[in-house]
C-alpha cells in the first residue's frame, strides 16, 4: 500500500533536509557501471537549495540518465534527480528563446513546440534527454558541422552553486561559468534554467537523401561534396566490413523541407506528425543473442535494405531518433551492459584515424552493429568534445577482454590528438582524458572559483581526476 | 450512462480554483483543464513555485493561470480565497482539492500536538476551504468539487492511523456533501488515490504499481468528465481495497504492511 517502508530523515549536523532520500541502483544508459546510489528528488527550488547548501556528501545532478557512463553516477555521493523541475517559463514568438527549467526534455520541447513551428536547433540522437544534461554535455547532432554544439543556442544558462546562490551566465555576463558549465558535466553546480533558441521550422518533415557508400573515402568524398548542402548529415557503417570495403556505409542527408516540397495532404497540416507507436524492448536479451555472426547478419541486411534514395520526404522524428521507437533498446545487450565508444580526430588525422579504428574493430570480431560517423564544425568550451574533424561511435557488449581493447583504441586516438567524449565514457583513464583535453586548465581554475571544496562530484570526475586532489 | 454535461460559465471551459497546487498530481490536473482550455488559479503555500507553474501552463496551452497564497490551516483567510479566485478568474466553476501531508506519522503516535497537525493538514483545513467552496457554488446552483482522498482512508493500519483517519473523515465529509447537493446540478467527486510517485512516496518501498502523477491526473480528469462520484485512481485499487477491507480484523491488525 502507499507511504509503506521505511525512509529515515536526513540530517545534516543538525540541520534537517525535508527532501527524502531513495536507495536504488543506478546506472547510465550503458547499464554499465551499476552501483547502489542514494537519491534526491526535489519537487522545489527551495528543497534544492537546502539539500546542495546543507548535506556535505559530494553530490551531482542527473537528467534522464541518459550519459551512458558513469557521469551522472556519484558512489559513494549522492545524486539530485532534477527531473521534475520541467517547467517551461516563457516563450518569445519573435526570437524563439524558451526559457524553461533544466529538467525540461526535448520530447516536451518538440511536442509543445513543434506543431507552433519552432524545432530545438541541435538535438542528440534521442529526444529523452534534459536541457540540463544537454547543456552539461554540451551535445551534438547531425548539424554540428553547421551549427555548432547546443552551447551556441544558449542566451543565457542559470546555475545553482555551491553556495546556494543561483547565477546567471551567457557568453557576454560570466562568461567563464558559461564555458566551464556548458559541457562541464554537472561539475560547476546545478543548471537550473536556460534560454534555449529554437529554430523556425516550416514543416515537421525532412527532406532526406540517403547514398550508399563503398569504403571509407567515398563515405569522406560524400560528406565533404554534401556539407554546403545540408543542415543535417550523418553516416552509418558497417564495423564488420574489411579490406577494399573497409568502411562501407550509408550517408544520411536532409534539411527541413519547406512547405511547397509537400504535397496536397501533408501541406494541409504541414507541422503535424502521426504520433509514432513505440515498442520495447521486454526483457534483456542473453549474452550470446549479439555475437558476431547476429551482427553480421544484421549489417548485412542493413546495407541490402537500403538502397540509394533521392530525395524522400522522412517524418522528423523517424529522421533524427530512429532509436526511439524502440523503448529500452540498451536491454538489448543483456545484463552486463555495454560501451559506447566516441572519439574524434582533428580534421588532418580524420581519414588515418578511421580507417586503423575501423581495422582493428573489424579484426577484434567485437564489433556492434553499426558504427556512426559524422563530420564536426568549429567548437568553444572548455571541456566541449567536439573539434573541426571527424567523429566515430560505436557499442560494444561488455565482455571479458573489452576493457585492454578499448586500451588500445585510446593509444591509436590519442596519438593522432584525438579525444573521447565524456558523457558516452565509462572507462578511459585520467592520463588520456588529460591528453585529450588541452583547456583543462582553464576550466579548473573556474571550478576552484565557484565550487572550491569540489561539492559538486561525480563517479566520473573522481575517476578522470578532474579536480586535483 | 448519459452523462449530463458540467454547466459552466458562457465561453465553455471551466474557471477552477486548484488547493495545493505544488503538489505534482495538483499539478498534473491542471494541466489537464488548461489543454482543455479552463482558466486556473493555483492555490499554494509556497507561491514562488505556484507562480512557476502557472507560467509553465501558459506557456504550454496559453490559458491564463493565476498563483496565490493558500495555507490549510490558516482559517481567517479561506473565505478571502474564494472571493480572490473568483475575482482572478470571473468566476468560480469548480475546486479540485489536492494538498495533504503525511506528517510524521512515528511522531505522532506519542505526541498529541503532531498528530493534531496531520489532522488539521489534511482534514479541518479541507473541512474549513470546502466550506467556503460549498456554499459559493451553492449560491450559484452550478459548478463542482473534486476531492483526493487516500486507499488509507480505508482501514486503519499501525503505520498510518493518523493520517488515514484524516483521510477517512475527509471521504465522509465529501460524501455528506454530495448527498447535500444530490438535487443540485453541484458536481461532487471522491478520488480515492492509490500510490502515486511523488515526494509523499519517494524512497518507499511500495507493495504494489505505483503510477506517474500525469497518469494518475488523467485518470482523475476522465473520471471528472463522465462525472463520477466515487473513483478509485487507478481502478484495480477498488478491488485490492475490496480485498484488504475484508480481511477479518483479528488477522488485519496482525499484518505488517
Ligand atoms: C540513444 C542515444 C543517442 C545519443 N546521441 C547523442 C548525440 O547524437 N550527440 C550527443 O552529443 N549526445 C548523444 N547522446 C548522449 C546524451 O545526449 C547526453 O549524454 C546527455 O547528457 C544526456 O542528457 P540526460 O538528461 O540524460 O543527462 P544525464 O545522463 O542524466 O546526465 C548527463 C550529465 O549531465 C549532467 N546534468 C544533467 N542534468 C544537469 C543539470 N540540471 N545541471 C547540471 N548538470 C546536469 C550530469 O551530472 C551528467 O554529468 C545520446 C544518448 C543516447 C542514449
Ligand atoms: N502520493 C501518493 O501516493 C498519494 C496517495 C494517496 C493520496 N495522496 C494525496 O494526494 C494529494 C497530493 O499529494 P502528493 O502525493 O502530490 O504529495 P505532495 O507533493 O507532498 O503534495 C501535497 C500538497 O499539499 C500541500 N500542503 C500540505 N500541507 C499543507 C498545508 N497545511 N497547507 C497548504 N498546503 C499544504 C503541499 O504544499 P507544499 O508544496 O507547500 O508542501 C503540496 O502542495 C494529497 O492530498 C495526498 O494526501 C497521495
Amino acid at each position: 500500500m502507499e507511504e509503506t517502508g521505511q525512509r529515515s530523515a536526513q540530517f545534516a549536523g543538525d540541520r534537517r533536509i525535508a527532501a527524502p532520500l531513495k536507495r536504488a541502483p543506478l546506472s547510465g544508459w550503458g547499464r554499465y557501471p551499476r552501483c547502489l546510489t542514494d537519491i534526491y528528488r526535489p519537487e522545489k527550488f527551495a528543497e534544492l537549495a537546502e539539500l546542495i547548501t546543507a548535506d556535505p556528501h559530494a553530490l551531482v545532478a542527473r537528467g534522464a540518465g541518459r550519459a551512458y557512463g558513469d557521469a551522472a553516477l556519484n558512489a559513494p555521493g549522492r545524486v539530485i534527480d532534477v527531473t521534475r523541475f520541467n517547467r517551461m517559463l516563457a516563450f518569445d514568438d519573435a526570437t524563439g528563446i524558451l526559457r524553461c527549467e533544466a529538467g525540461v526534455t526535448l520530447g516536451d520541447i518538440i511536442d509543445t513546440f513543434r506543431p507552433r513551428g519552432f524545432f530545438p536547433v541541435v538535438t542528440p540522437g534521442t529526444r529523452f534527454i534534459t536541457v540540463g544534461g544537454a547543456i552539461a554535455a554540451d551535445v551534438h547532432g547531425k548539424n554540428h558541422h553547421r551549427d555548432s554544439s547546443i552551447a551556441a543556442h544558449l542566451a543565457s544558462i542559470d546555475v545553482m552553486l555551491a553556495s546556494g546562490e543561483i547565477r546567471r551566465c551567457s557568453p557576454d555576463q560570466n562568461a567563464d561559468l558559461f564555458h566551464a558549465t556548458a559541457g562541464g558535466m554537472g561539475l560547476t553546480g546545478v543548471i537550473v534554467e536556460a534560454e534555449l533558441k529554437l529554430r523556425r521550422i516550416a514543416t515537421a518533415w525532412i527532406e532526406s537523401e540517403t547514398v550508399r557508400a563503398a569504403n571509407i573515402d567515398h563515405a569522406i568524398e560524400i560528406f565533404e561534396r554534401t556539407d554546403r548542402l545540408y543542415d543535417y548529415s550523418v553516416g552509418w557503417i558497417d564495423c564488420a566490413s574489411a579490406a577494399s570495403a573497409l568502411g562501407r556505409s550509408i550517408v544520411n542527408f536532409g534539411n527541413f523541407a519547406t512547405l511547397d516540397q509537400l504535397d496536397g495532404q501533408r501541406r494541409a497540416a504541414p507541422l503535424s506528425l502521426k504520433p509514432r507507436r513505440s515498442l520495447s524492448v521486454p526483457i534483456d536479451f542473453p549474452g550470446f543473442a549479439l555475437g558476431p555472426f547476429t551482427v553480421t547478419a544484421f549489417n548485412e541486411l542493413y546495407f541490402r535494405t537500403h538502397r540509394d534514395t533521392p530525395r524522400a520526404l522522412v517524418d522528423c522524428e523517424r529522421f533524427f531518433y530512429p532509436l526511439d521507437s524502440i523503448r529500452d533498446w540498451n536491454r538489448i545487450y543483456g545484463a552486463s551492459g555495454f560501451v559506447q565508444y566516441q572519439c574524434a580526430w582533428p580534421m588532418a588525422e580524420s581519414r588515418a584515424g578511421l580507417v586503423e579504428t575501423l581495422e582493428a574493430i573489424a579484426r577484434s570480431r567485437r564489433a556492434s552493429f553499426l558504427a556512426v560517423v559524422k563530420k564536426f564544425g568549429a567548437q568553444d568550451g572548455l571541456l566541449s568534445f567536439p573539434m573541426p574533424g571527424y567523429t566515430l561511435s560505436l557499442d560494444f557488449p561488455m565482455r571479458p577482454g573489452l576493457l585492454p581493447f578499448l586500451d588500445q583504441l585510446d593509444a591509436m586516438v590519442l596519438q593522432r590528438g584525438g579525444r573521447l567524449y565524456l558523457a558516452k565514457d565509462a572507462r578511459m583513464s585520467p592520463a588520456m582524458f588529460h591528453a585529450g583535453y588541452p583547456r583543462l586548465a582553464e576550466w579548473r581554475a573556474v571550478k576552484a572559483a565557484v565550487d572550491p571544496n569540489n561539492h559538486f562530484s561525480s563517479s566520473l570526475s573522481r575517476r578522470l581526476e578532474m579536480v586535483p586532489a | 450512462m448519459a452523462a449530463a454535461a458540467h454547466r459552466i460559465a458562457p465561453g465553455g471551459a471551466p474557471r477552477v480554483l486548484i488547493l495545493g497546487a505544488t503538489s505534482p498530481i495538483a499539478r498534473a490536473l491542471a494541466l489537464e483543464y488548461a489543454h482543455g482550455g479552463a482558466s486556473l488559479y493555483l492555490a499554494a503555500r509556497d507561491t514562488a513555485e505556484a507562480a512557476r507553474i502557472a507560467q509553465d501552463l501558459a506557456v504550454r496551452t496559453g490559458v491564463a493561470a493565476h498563483a496565490g497564497p493558500f495555507e490549510a490551516g490558516d482559517y481567517a483567510a479561506h473565505p478571502e480565497l474564494i472571493s480572490r479566485a473568483a475575482a482572478a478568474l470571473g468566476g468560480l466553476d469548480g475546486v479540485a482539492l489536492c494538498f495533504g501531508a503525511l506528517g510524521d506519522e512515528p511522531a505522532a503516535h506519542h505526541d498529541a500536538t503532531a498528530a493534531r497537525k496531520i489532522i488539521a493538514d489534511n482534514y479541518t483545513g479541507a473541512v474549513s476551504i470546502l466550506t467556503f467552496a460549498a456554499d459559493h457554488l451553492e449560491a450559484q446552483q452550478s459548478g463542482f468539487i473534486i476531492v483526493i482522498g487516500s486507499v488509507a482512508g480505508e482501514r486503519g493500519r499501525s503505520r498510518n492511523y493518523i493520517y488515514g483517519s484524516a483521510k477517512g473523515a475527509l471521504a465522509l465529509f465529501t460524501q455528506g456533501m454530495r448527498a447535500r447537493f444530490a438535487r443540485t446540478p453541484i458536481h461532487v467527486m471522491t478520488v480515492i488515490l492509490g500510490t502515486v510517485d511523488t515526494r509523499m512516496t519517494w524512497g518507499r518501498e511500495s507493495a504494489f504499481l505505483t503510477v506517474a502523477p500525469e497518469r494518475a491526473a488523467a485518470l482523475i480528469h476522465k473520471a471528472w468528465r463522465r462525472r463520477a462520484e466515487v473513483v478509485y485512481v487507478p481502478f484495480f485499487w477498488r478491488f485490492i481495497m475490496g480485498v484488504i477491507k475484508a480481511i477479518p480484523e483479528r488477522f488485519f491488525k496482525q499484518l505488517k504492511f
